[in-house]
Formats: structure tokens, sequence, C-alpha cells
């Protein structure tokens, strides 16, 4: 069962930051087919949020195909994100273990490493689509 | 769906004074609606009025479809926790679940006693001897022991501090998912009530300023900034909440229903706590305004 966080300051609303961690969760194999999802008060009393915020981020896991709601029981996972790629994260992460590092050695800071890899990320992407 | 809270220009007069003035409201069911406005505004009059505890001066006022407190089934269906969670001092958790059996017709004792076990509160321990957090726990057990359709909370968690808040509030949502509840709390603290709260209602100088589910407030809600502009020359959907300028610039909240669509103006999203707090200070700096007019005569 994957435990859900809020941050109050990230400007993000807290039903998509529910979301996000559940599409993270299944990115990350933490969450798979049949696994369930915490229940709607034990969410709304353990984080002290609206039943309402919790209900709407599951209907919205709903309807994207990745939840069911069986009435009664609980909400459980139908769908995934990973797929098949999950079985590449092992050597993908290998490979970027070794660019952090390499970064480190030319004397990258942590922010200088995210700042490059974000405007690389998007460069690539724009490529794409062009 | 009835509505749980019906105001049709509802007011109160204290001597010369309006405490509430010319309320319009209907709130539906099933949300947690937040009763946000300064120290003065008028919020505790307008609960006062939902419980029965007070009659209006002008207007009228439903809870779930029928007068307050007019009778003992009326009674039964709306928990009602006052400021600073009041309690008897001298009697003991246990007397209070006791009288709480007494007092209410729908009363779950199984809920009650099961409440207080997982609190951690001794039964024995007298209420005059609790700590502020658990004085607030017992009270809210109280009340939503009895059953009721709608709770009313006048500032419930003002006077706690942030664990103690953070617990109340833990409990309340638990209970708002468990059961069929809707719920009006009051507080000057927007921070309170960000994450509890869909619904929202701005009560600053006696008067409603705004209110409506926050999804649509904030939807409805932008901030514009741009090139210096009168404010009166902007499309007629869109009503000014706060304008601010320089030399150059000029600072805009919002509302309207439709796209903003000229390219003159950078829009940002409002976060709660400042929209809040724009109509807060709008409605003083208008006070002030009415208050300067008034004098000049003399």
């Amino acid at each position: 069962m994957i435990q859900f966080h809020l941050d109050g300051r990230s400007g993000v609303a807290p039903y998509m930051q529910l979301i996000h961690q559940v599409r993270q969760a299944l990115r990350l194999g933490l969450l798979r087919e049949g696994d369930q999802l915490p229940k709607v008060k034990d969410v709304a009393a353990g984080l002290a949020i609206n039943p309402n915020t919790v209900l709407k981020a599951y209907r919205e896991l709903e309807y994207e195909g990745l939840v069911a709601a069986r009435p009664g029981v609980g909400t459980f996972v139908t769908g995934t994100l990973s797929g098949a790629s999950l079985a590449a994260h092992g050597p993908l992460r290998r490979d970027l273990r070794q660019w952090l590092s390499r970064a480190r050695q030319a004397g990258l800071d942590d922010e200088s490493i995210e700042a490059l890899f974000a405007s690389t990320f998007r460069s690539a992407a724009e490529e794409d689509i062009a | 769906m009835t509505a749980v809270v019906e105001a049709r220009g509802l007011g109160k007069q204290y001597h010369r004074n309006w405490a509430l003035a010319d309320c319009t409201l209907s709130i539906p069911a099933g949300h947690v609606v937040g009763l946000v406005g300064p120290n003065g505004a008028g919020k505790t009059t307008l609960l006062n009025l939902a419980t029965g505890m007070l009659a209006p001066t002008t207007g009228a006022i439903e809870v779930l479809g029928a007068r307050p407190a007019s009778g003992p089934a009326q009674l039964a269906r709306v928990g009602y926790l006052a400021q600073d969670a009041p309690v008897y001092a001298g009697l003991s958790v246990a007397d209070h679940l006791r009288l709480g059996a007494h007092l209410n017709p729908g009363w779950d004792g199984g809920l009650a006693r099961g409440r207080i076990e997982r609190l951690g509160l001794d039964p024995g321990q007298k209420a005059g001897s609790l700590s502020g957090g658990q004085r607030a726990q017992l009270a809210l057990t109280l009340t939503i022991a009895k059953r009721p359709e709608l709770l009313i909370l006048d500032e419930p968690v003002s006077s706690l501090d942030p664990l103690a808040r953070r617990e109340f509030l833990q409990e309340l949502m638990e209970a708002v998912a468990d059961q069929d509840l809707s719920v009006v709390l009051s507080s000057h603290l927007i921070s309170d009530l960000e994450r509890v709260c869909d619904y929202l209602i701005v009560l600053v100088g006696s008067r409603v300023q705004v209110a409506g589910p926050v999804e649509e407030l904030l939807a409805t809600h932008h901030l514009l900034s741009g090139p210096r502009r009168d404010p009166a020359t902007l499309p007629g959907g869109q009503h000014v909440v706060s304008a601010s300028h320089t030399d150059v610039q000029t600072t805009l909240l919002v509302r309207t229903k439709d796209p903003i669509l000229d390219p003159a103006w950078t829009v940002s999203e409002v976060g709660l706590e400042d929209l809040v707090l724009a109509y807060m200070s709008q409605a003083a700096a208008g006070g002030r305004r009415r208050n300067h007019l008034q004098e000049v005569p003399r």
C-alpha cells in the first residue's frame, strides 16, 4: 500500500498531487495491477483533507483507466504505466548514475545538473515535435 | 437536494449596529464550508442565527429545510460546537458521554466510546484538567456522536497549537468521510481551512463578499498584470476585486467566467489565501471610504 503526502507550498492542487503520486508509483512499479489504493477515509483522516478531494483524484484515475472502484470494498489498480519498460529501468538507472558522477567530476552542482537535464529534455522534446 | 443553509436578506441588528446585513446564501449539502473573515465580521452572528440561538432582525434563514431550533427533531439534526469548545470543568470525560446519551435521541454511544479510547482520553479525568486540544476533541466527539446531518463549528481550531489543530482536523475529516455529514466551520485564518474546505464564504464588515465552491472560485479569479490602465476600461464581464498601480504597471485581481483574451495582460492563477485577502482588503478599504464620506458633513 502506498502512502500519500501533500506539499502545501507547491501550488499544485491537492487532488492533482494525489494523482501524480499514484502515477509515479505505477511508473516505478510500487503499485501493480490488483493492488489496493488507500481508503478514502484513511487518506482524509491521515492528511486532514476533505474526502471529496480524495474522491475526485480517484475518479480522475478511474477515468484514465488506471484504477477501478469496487463499491464497499475499495479502489484497485487495473492499469499500468510502466508496461514492459519497467525491465529497462535498471540499466537506464545505471547509465544515469554514471552520467551524474561524470557531471559532478566536471564540477556541476545540483542546480546546474537539474538545469542541464531540464533544458536538454525540453530541446529534445521540441526536436521530436519538429 | 435541500440546501443545508438558505438565507434570504438575513440581517441582525444590535442597537444601532448591524452585526450581519443583507445576507443571501444557499449552501448545498455535502460540503465542508469555510466561513472566513476578520474578527468582528459577523461570523459568530451568522452561525448563531443558523443554530437558532439568535432570531433575525430582517429576512429569513432555513437550515436543512426548516426554521432553526423549531423543535426537538430539528435540534437533533444539527450539531454545534461553540467557540473555545466549552465543556463542564467539574464533570469527567465519562460524565460528558452520559450527558450526551441522555440529551440526544440519536446518540451513538459506541462511536463516542470508540473515539475517546482512540484519542487516549481517560474516562475518569475531569474535563477541567484536559489540555486545550483534548478539550476540543472531547467537544467534537459529543457533537459527532449525536449523529447530526449538519455540524456547525465556531472557530474550532483558532486557539489550538499546530499539532492539536492538525489532529482535530484529521478527526473531523474522518467523520466527514464516515458519515453523511455537512460541515460549516468559521475561522479568521484561511490557512486553517485550505485543505479541508471545498466551499468558501468570505464575510467582512457584516456582509458576504463572495461565496461558492472553492474550485469554482479558483477557476474564475485571475491575476492580471500589464501596462498601466484604467480598470474602468475592462470588458463588461470582468469584475475587479483589487487593483494596484505603479507609474507604468497595473495589477488586477478580476473575477470573470470568460477567458482573458487581451494579449496585453500576463495572466496568472490565484491561490485561495490571496483571493480571500483581496476580498478582505477591498471590503476594509470600502469601509474606510464610507466612514470618510460620513464624516464630511460634520
